[in-house]
């Protein structure tokens, strides 16, 4: 078990190794230059601004300064904010997105596994089709739209909630519902088709003949089963949802990461791009290997060994 | 069995219940949160973050927002433009327009009590042009008309070179380069603005990165805030000069860029103020609080006479001339834009600056120059097809994807082709940076483009066009026209009659070579609380000033 948690922690290493350097060269790519007054400066005194960032330096040295800085935990300084380190602004900034993010994924998954189990269980009955239909808008309606809605009935129009804004756990709360019906429909799906596969199999049969309760059948049985498919979806998808939306942050005025990204790559700010890919990128790779590590804990016939099988 | 599978559903809805009590806990504390009644607090929204208060590296447009609020230049603008006392008094410029001496006030402090003196201007002005600070306006807005501004930039001579100096505490002396009658309204804008030698330097980098690493010296201070800040304040500054005609104790401010959640939040009585975009503006234009503010900023299309090495059929005057004349700009500003934009009928800007000597507007002694003439537009477009010797025409019209513009595109590219048989329209939507990009590298034909002035003067505009200018990028010379302006710039300079006279008939010569085809000047529509008063909208620089507004 140790051996293989060194090895993917290595894997892991030489992924962001990858994912700096693409980023890296991408970047490169982009049209314009971090200058905001490009329009009014000559070809000279761009040179002599872009030369106080390190831009007029030949690529691979660059490349390497950035390389040398990332192993250091030095993600640069932003192009936007004028003496603010990257790694400022996303301290700043991530913690409103993972709250947001966080109480999403719970309530979300939550519900929508309570969703699927109903479903599962009232197969093809009225239960079933209401939830299935639930799961379904919650997958098609686009979330500016959900967001949209809730904003207009529940803040503008009944004024139960805030209607945007940032500091207060009620400010939480419209945003983690728009966000939630994401996992919360993948959840449904996902439980209500296992469970239903499971449900039907042959040794929940046996599991009936030798008089277990159908509380105890589907809980102890069925679920356990029924997750692992979940299990995959749910990590990337958990970090997704807690690097932020930009569409929910930018609605509900919350100063949040996944805006800030969009913001960033509008106005070229190379440094602050790349932080935040990285960041984003790291969270994926250690959510999956927390992926792999679950499904040993959940299904105990999936062992994860090092090398020798 | 039955009984099985409700027990399952019940601990089902037990544990949903659960989870929405859980987050249930919130209480509304918004309401009555207001602050007293004698208090003067004004609450509004910016549509993003201030990234710096660095008035040498500032560029944008909030930075330059509270760099004017909080600090204070040798003038400042009031209401119409009108030049207002700041640090300075009085000035005295020698009689060839080129040596500026001004007295500064001895009673201006900054915020830790340290007297603003002369000194402080001399080094920020210095640490504008320095090519080691690495500021974009510093030689935008000093280079040429400074003495040796552009000089310093590039390395060329010190820094101590700079034309400017402190002959003692309270009198600074400027150097200029050409005469610039316009040069007090510069003094107004940020780059311009003084900075605490002592302050900026025991700061290093950190440096205007919070309001801890700040100095003020202007109407009011900017507390609680940080580069990455989503909300901050302006507080009425006790050590301002002028504090008493200050009315407003405190100005907050919350980043809201969605602007739907920003009349929500107006609608709900949170903030005084919201700014619309063009899609909520026929909402709310019946409104008892909307309102328009008309702003100096032109847009209009840039005819490319050259790309990539080769005449396009804009290199025809009377092919320009049809395109100039072939857009109904009131229908495309009354019908699309709806906010109080107007059709532009030449360059300069309505409003904008008044003819010295004649108290009229520039825009109305010039008169229209460029005007919707459907037919008249056609007869030049069959001219200049016969000229060209061909039936039809094809062009790559350049835009970009903000807000508006898409649609403004899809409809000026539709009447030039309604207008002007055989013309077939490209319309190519890129990201502004993008289309900055192919600007430079003059790789379109039509392009959809605006300005705004950085001073008050028609120079701000006039000067985009003379030949190989940094902003020309669209292949048009005319000497002419580049001697008016040199001319306005050196040999008329101190005369301000023919001066204007000068750019007077620049206009002309541009329009008539209908080097670019004027579209409209904009206007931005708000919702605004009847209680608030005396907001100036200022055409240069700060877009706002608050240092006279009060809540009544």
């Amino acid at each position: 078990m140790a051996r293989y948690i060194l090895r993917r922690l290595g894997y892991m290493i030489v992924t962001l190794f990858i994912i700096a350097t693409l980023s890296f060269f991408l970047m490169k790519m982009l049209p314009g230059s971090p200058l905001n007054a490009e329009d009014k400066l000559s070809e000279e005194q761009k040179a002599i601004v872009l030369e106080k960032y390190g831009l007029n330096d030949p690529v691979p040295v660059q490349y390497v300064r950035y390389l040398t800085g990332l192993v250091q935990g030095d993600l640069g300084i932003s192009f936007k904010f004028d003496n603010t380190p990257v790694t400022q602004i996303l301290m700043d900034r991530i913690g409103p997105s993972a709250l947001v993010g966080f109480q999403a994924m719970v309530i979300g998954t939550i519900l929508g596994i309570a969703l699927g189990l109903i479903a599962a269980v009232f197969h093809n009955g009225f239960l079933d089709y209401t939830s299935t239909i639930i799961a379904v808008l919650g997958t098609s309606i686009p979330s500016f739209v959900f967001a949209g809605l809730l904003q207009y009935v529940f803040a503008v129009e009944l004024g139960w909630f805030p209607v945007a804004l940032w500091g207060e756990p009620e400010h939480t709360i419209l945003p983690t519902i728009a966000l939630a019906i994401t996992p919360l429909a993948t959840a449904a799906r996902f439980i209500r088709t296992e469970m239903v596969d499971v449900l039907g199999s042959n040794y929940m049969l046996t599991a009936k003949a030798k008089g277990i309760s159908q509380a105890g059948r589907v809980w102890k049985h069925g679920f356990r089963n029924a997750l692992i498919p979940l299990v995959t979806v749910i990590g990337p998808m958990a970090v997704n949802i807690m690097t932020g939306s930009m569409v929910i942050e930018q609605i509900f005025a919350i100063p949040g990461i996944g805006e800030q990204f969009v913001s960033s790559v509008l106005v070229n700010d190379y440094p602050t791009i790349m932080g935040t890919t990285l960041l984003y990128a790291f969270a994926f790779i250690v959510i999956i290997l927390i992926v792999d590590l679950l499904y040993g804990l959940i299904d105990p016939r999936i062992r994860v060994t090092g090398g020798n099988k | 069995m039955k009984k099985n599978k409700w027990s399952l559903l019940l601990a089902a809805l037990l544990l949903v219940s659960t989870v929405l009590a859980a987050c249930g806990g919130g209480s509304d504390k918004s309401s009555g949160k207001g602050s007293k009644d004698s208090e003067q607090v004004l609450r509004l929204m910016n549509a993003d973050q201030i990234p710096t208060m660095d008035s040498s590296l500032a560029t944008d447009t909030f930075a330059f927002q509270f760099l004017g609020e909080s600090m204070e230049g040798l003038y400042r603008l009031g209401k119409d433009g009108k030049i207002e006392d700041g640090i300075a008094t009085e000035h005295k410029v020698s009689a060839d327009g080129l040596t500026w001496t001004f007295k500064l006030r001895e009673d201006a402090k900054w915020s830790n009590g340290d007297p603003v003196t002369a000194h402080d201007f001399v080094y920020a002005w210095r640490r504008a042009v320095d090519p080691a600070t690495g500021s974009e306006y510093g030689p935008y807005m000093m280079g040429g008309v400074i003495k040796n501004a552009t000089a310093v930039n590039k390395g060329e001579v010190p820094v101590e070179q700079l034309g400017v100096r402190a002959e003692d505490d309270y009198t600074l002396v400027v150097e200029l380069e050409n005469p610039t009658p316009y040069f007090e309204s510069l003094t107004t804008f940020g780059t311009y603005l003084p900075l605490n030698q002592k302050f900026v330097e025991a700061q290093g980098d950190k440096y205007a990165t919070s309001t801890e690493t700040l100095l003020f010296n202007g109407p009011f201070t900017l507390e609680k805030w940080t580069s990455t800040s989503n909300k901050w304040e302006l507080v009425k500054n006790k050590n301002y000069w002028d504090k008493d005609s200050v009315k407003l104790d405190k100005i907050t401010f919350v980043v809201v860029k969605d602007p739907q959640a920003g009349v929500d939040l107006y609608d709900k009585g949170q903030v005084d103020r919201a700014g619309l975009s063009s899609d909520l503006v026929d909402m709310y234009s019946s409104n008892d609080d909307f309102i328009t503010i008309p702003q100096a900023n032109v847009f209009y299309l840039k005819l490319n006479q050259v790309r990539n090495g080769e005449k396009t059929p804009l290199a025809n005057v009377n092919i320009r001339k049809a395109i100039m004349m072939a857009v109904d700009k009131e229908a495309g500003v009354n019908e699309i834009l709806n906010n109080g934009s107007i059709a532009a009928n030449g360059l300069i800007p309505k409003d904008f600056v008044k003819v010295p000597g004649k108290d009229k507007d520039f825009r109305a002694a010039s008169g229209d120059l460029a005007v919707y003439n459907k037919e008249e537009a056609k007869k030049y477009w069959e001219q200049g097809l016969k000229e060209l010797g061909v039936t039809s025409v094809s062009l790559e019209f350049l835009g970009d994807d903000g807000e508006n513009a898409k649609v403004f595109n899809e409809y000026v590219a539709n009447q030039l082709k309604t207008n002007l048989p055989g013309l077939e329209i490209t319309i190519k939507n890129v990201p502004f940076e993008q289309r900055l990009d192919l600007d430079t590298a003059e790789d379109y034909d039509i392009q959809f483009s605006g300005w705004g002035p950085d001073y008050l003067d028609p120079y701000t505009f006039l000067s985009l066009w003379v030949t190989d200018g940094p902003n020309n990028h669209m292949g048009y010379s005319n000497p002419e026209y580049d001697k008016l302006l040199q001319d306005a710039q050196t040999t008329l300079a101190n005369d301000q009659d023919k001066r204007y006279e000068a750019m007077l008939q620049a206009e002309k010569i541009l329009l008539e070579d209908a080097a670019i085809a004027p579209i409209y000047q904009r206007s931005l529509a708000l919702l605004s609380s009847p209680k608030v008063h005396n907001i100036i909208a200022n055409q240069v620089g700060a877009d706002y000033e608050w240092k006279w507004a009060y809540i009544k």
